[in-house]
């Protein structure tokens, strides 16, 4: 487990760019993309899969990072909430994320946007029920679970394309 | 006057960081050369430490240093808030789980970890007390050394303190109903998304501290005592927390930090894990007994109420959350007679801090539902009631204290008819009304520089730290207001006592009055002299000009604050600066150390659903109507009083920490202690706010954030009631609490019994 422990290659696309590195065999996803590719927007709070902070996106589906090797992501490809914004322009769910209020505190919302992200592919218009239903593995101790449901409806009906 | 920006909702400065990634937490901060730590605890509460070896630890690649009790000056210093009772590292004993023997740095995570395992500690568990019961038995053990508080008659006790308040004679007075009751509240945690996180670094001959903390001015005073190093040697960056709630007002391990930083000449980081968060900070539970005496027509005549606080083994803010928070506990009515007497227990368990509300919800939720049971028993209406007794404007319903500073009964009419208090009721379902007060900041002291730069954009120094509630958005439309500058023109500084004003601290809801006012008058001190400079290129007298609003007012025209700032600032340029500075002074008579600021009021009103198989209570509308002078911001308004809102449900309907005989902590961390998510939500959530402009604050708002936290449990619970007739007094009211109420009806023998 110490410095000396083993390590393995992997290679993985995160947000488009790939990366090949040599990770601690017991690190997590999250792990990973913190410490070693220093992308922290992905943040980390229970460590078991319950709070959602870390959640990003492996092959198109939601992961809690925290609870996924990074070796088993060997070959995957990730979104990180640094991958949302392209060329400085904020993606719909971002930008009604700030229209609507929904962050206050901040720190759970790089993982509800990718949940939001992710509900919203696989459902383009969901109804109150499925946002609360397909977020509820998000916490926001903040409370601002109505402003986060506004902002993905409003993506959905077209509100900020 | 006209607004451009007071009473908007413009999208949170800050946001853009917050919904890319790029918001920096302590733990997004890497410095390089920065050492990971991690504490080393023990499996139980109590414990003598007997030996500690850390020769194994110490062997293990990559570990720098591995700090135990015998590594820190003697004797071991001390620090706290109220009372200079909790060291640096546990010596001699342990007094909570959780409570850290040593702490391991090591240059990585994985290092530090298999080190803190490997530290060997010999030590011998000891009875300890986990409850107000045995904590108060006469031959408890004591938490607490009664050397730490010498001369104190309660030295040899577990009661850290008593906290008395009362007026009128409440055994001389005749009452035609008294209900009498008992009430449990538990021990809930902040659970703040964010974990704290701290981290040192030696800086010359200074220290620099990052902390996710609300009280920056705070710890760097506690800092420099400690460290014995002049304020300005201490450097404390508070980057914004994520999410504080009051968890993260004080001082906790950033002593630990330091000193290990400075042993070790390197920055050192500590992160905690969610579960060392449950260990760190939680709120305190209470037993509360409640007399209440009504006349027949349901007016009150007398309250009398026992609290007692069940704090933890280190006082941190704890005593001054059970004086302050059992302080206004007869409510915002007026009642004649009043005995209050709440008490600070010690206990084997983590230390309770500062939490939303502070204090107060306890002694509301047992003295609201004996409102309740009061009208019942006397057949009033439970709405009826409260109007009833509710204090007008201007009523000092607390003798000799800052009178009732709203139109109280405003907020009740329209809570009531959000909820359709008169409606009839669908089957299965039930109505409940309560309100709540809470006193705002008795003290205060908010500095803040403001400068205006040469093109009309704007810089703002402030002191408050940021936690989700918004101050830096509601601070930058106060300058924009004043100063007419765009908001995207204007920076909002924090974090970072080195360049930013002192500020007293971040709580009690205080941000947007003290600081804002401070802003205020910072940009006030821009406008004066903006109107200086308009007199002197027009070659007029002063008293011709006027300036508000970032119009400035010529006698032949009118011209934007920009327009007289760029001849004004001439070649050269420049800019201009003001300060500013909001004081509350102490008043060393009133029983508080000073009146509050304002008042905090809030009624909420719940129409529940209680499922009769499974014990499940389903909040079908929630309403909550909160007193706040004047929304500068509605829509963070709405937001903090939502949320505000569902932390109450949290501790309403399913928080709690569970403890085995060790005293641990049974439900550590988010798999077994839940908190609301977004399938617990109300089916409707419905916040207003009543606005009459009536308060201290900038353009007459008043603080906001905690109120409608006060009375959720007092109305859930007696929506429960009135769906099932069934009255239940300890919290959280759990589906298996409920369910096990509804079978046994035997324990409605227990409701009608008090009263007489």
């Amino acid at each position: 487990m110490s410095d000396t422990g083993n390590t393995l290659p992997i290679e993985i696309t995160v947000n488009g760019r790939r990366r090949a590195l040599e990770v601690a065999v017991h690190h997590t996803l999250l792990d990973v993309l913190r410490d070693d590719l220093e992308l922290t927007g992905t943040k980390e709070c229970c460590l078991v899969g319950e709070c959602g902070a870390c959640t990003v996106m492996v092959n198109g589906r939601i992961v809690d990072s925290c609870l996924m090797l990074a070796v088993e992501a060997d070959g995957a490809e990730i979104v990180t909430v640094e991958g949302l914004a392209r060329d400085g322009q904020l993606s719909p769910l971002q930008q009604a994320f700030l229209d609507k209020g929904a962050a206050q505190c901040g720190f759970c919302t790089p993982g509800q946007l990718i949940a939001a992200q992710a509900l919203l592919a696989g459902n383009p218009h969901p109804s109150v029920d499925e946002v609360q239903e397909g977020l509820a593995g998000n916490l926001c101790r903040c409370g601002c679970y109505f402003q986060i449901t506004e902002a993905v409806l409003a993506v959905a009906e077209g509100e900020h394309r | 006057m006209s607004t451009r920006f007071i009473g908007t909702s413009p999208n949170r400065v800050g946001g853009f960081g917050r919904v890319t990634g790029l918001q920096e937490y302590v733990a997004d901060i890497r410095l390089p050369d920065v050492l990971e730590a991690k504490l080393v605890t023990l499996d139980c509460a109590r414990a003598r430490i007997v030996s500690i070896d850390k020769s194994v630890a110490e062997k293990v690649p990559g570990v720098r240093l591995v700090m135990t009790a015998a590594d820190l000056p003697k004797p071991m210093p001390r620090f706290g808030p109220q009372l200079e009772d909790r060291p640096v590292l546990a010596v001699g004993e342990t007094k909570y789980h959780g409570d850290p023997v040593a702490i391991v740095a090591a240059e990585t995570k994985d290092s530090a970890e298999e080190a803190a395992r490997l530290v060997r500690v010999e030590f011998e568990e000891l009875p300890a007390v986990f409850t107000v019961a045995a904590a108060l038995d006469p031959n408890a053990p004591l938490v607490q050394d009664p050397s730490l508080r010498p001369k104190d008659p309660l030295a040899s006790t577990n009661v850290l303190r008593e906290h008395r308040v009362g007026w009128g004679d409440v055994d001389a007075a005749h009452a035609d109903c008294v209900v009498e009751n008992a009430y449990s509240f538990p021990m809930v945690t902040h659970f703040a998304i964010e974990p704290h996180a701290f981290m040192a670094a030696p800086e010359g001959d200074g220290i620099a501290i990052w902390s996710s903390i609300q009280h920056p001015n705070w710890l760097q005073k506690i800092m420099s005592k400690l460290l014995e190093l002049p304020l300005a040697k201490v450097r404390v960056y508070a980057p914004d927390p994520g999410g504080g709630f009051g968890g993260k007002q004080h001082t906790k391990y950033e002593p630990l930090v330091a000193f290990a930083a400075l042993k070790v000449g390197r920055p050192v980081r500590l992160i905690l894990t969610l579960d060392e968060t449950f260990q760190a900070v939680r709120r305190a539970a209470c037993e509360i007994r409640v007399r209440t005496g009504f006349s027949a027509d349901g007016k009150l005549v007398f309250q009398d109420v026992k609290a007692d606080y069940l704090i933890g083994a280190y006082c941190d803010i704890a005593d001054r959350v059970v004086g302050k928070g059992s302080y206004p506990a007869a409510g915002p009515y007026n009642v004649p007679a009043v005995r209050i007497l709440a008490r600070s227990i010690l206990s084997h368990t983590t230390p309770s801090t500062a939490f939303r509300g502070f204090g107060n919800p306890q002694v509301n939720w047992a003295v609201e539902s004996n409102i309740d049971e009061g009208a019942r028993a006397l057949g009033i209406d439970r709405l009826e009631i409260r109007l009833r007794n509710l204090a007008r404007k201007g009523d000092a319903f607390i003798p000799f204290d800052t009178p009732s500073d709203g139109n109280w009964d405003q907020a009740v009419r329209r809570a009531a008819e959000l909820i359709g208090w008169d409606k009839p009721l669908g089957p299965g379902r039930g109505r409940g009304i309560a309100v709540g007060i809470k006193s705002g900041p008795t003290t205060g002291l908010s500095y803040s520089t403001v400068r205006l730069l040469a093109d009309g954009s704007v810089v703002v120094f402030a002191g408050t730290s940021d936690m989700g509630q918004g101050a830096r958005t509601v601070f930058a439309q106060i300058a924009a207001e004043e100063l007419g500058a765009p908001l995207d023109a204007i920076t909002i500084v924090m974090g970072d006592t080195a360049i930013v004003p002192y500020d007293q601290q971040t709580s009690a809801s205080r941000s947007t009055v003290l600081m804002g006012n401070s802003v205020l008058m910072a940009c006030r001190s821009i406008q004066s002299q903006i109107r200086a400079m308009a007199a002197r290129l027009d070659g007029l007298d002063e008293s011709k000009i006027t300036v508000e609003r970032g119009v400035v007012r010529l006698p032949d025209r009118e011209l934007t604050i920009l327009e007289v700032l760029k001849p004004g600032l001439g070649k050269l340029g420049g800019e201009l600066i003001g300060n500013g500075e909001a004081r509350k002074d102490a008043e060393p008579d009133h029983p508080l150390g000073g009146a509050p600021a304002f008042f905090e009021f809030n009624c909420t009103a719940i129409e529940a659903e209680v499922d009769h198989g499974t014990g499940d209570v389903t909040i079908v509308r929630h309403v909550t109507v909160s007193d706040v002078g004047k929304a500068l911001n509605p829509l963070q308004v709405r937001m903090q009083d939502e949320g505000a809102a569902i932390q109450g449900l949290g501790h309403t309907l399913m928080e709690h920490y569970i403890f085995d005989d060790s005293g641990r902590i049974r439900n550590l961390g988010a798999i077994d202690y839940r908190i609301p998510t977004s399938m617990d939500l109300p089916l409707e959530m419905l916040s207003e706010t009543i606005e009459n402009g009536d308060g201290p604050g900038p353009y007459g708002s008043k603080g906001m954030s905690e109120g409608a936290l006060l009375c959720v449990s007092a109305a859930v619970a007696a929506a429960v009631r009135d769906a099932t007739g069934i009255a239940i007094r300890d919290l959280p009211l759990t589906p298996e609490r409920v369910w096990r109420a509804l079978q046994e009806p035997v324990e409605q023998a227990g409701i009608g019994r008090n009263a007489r």
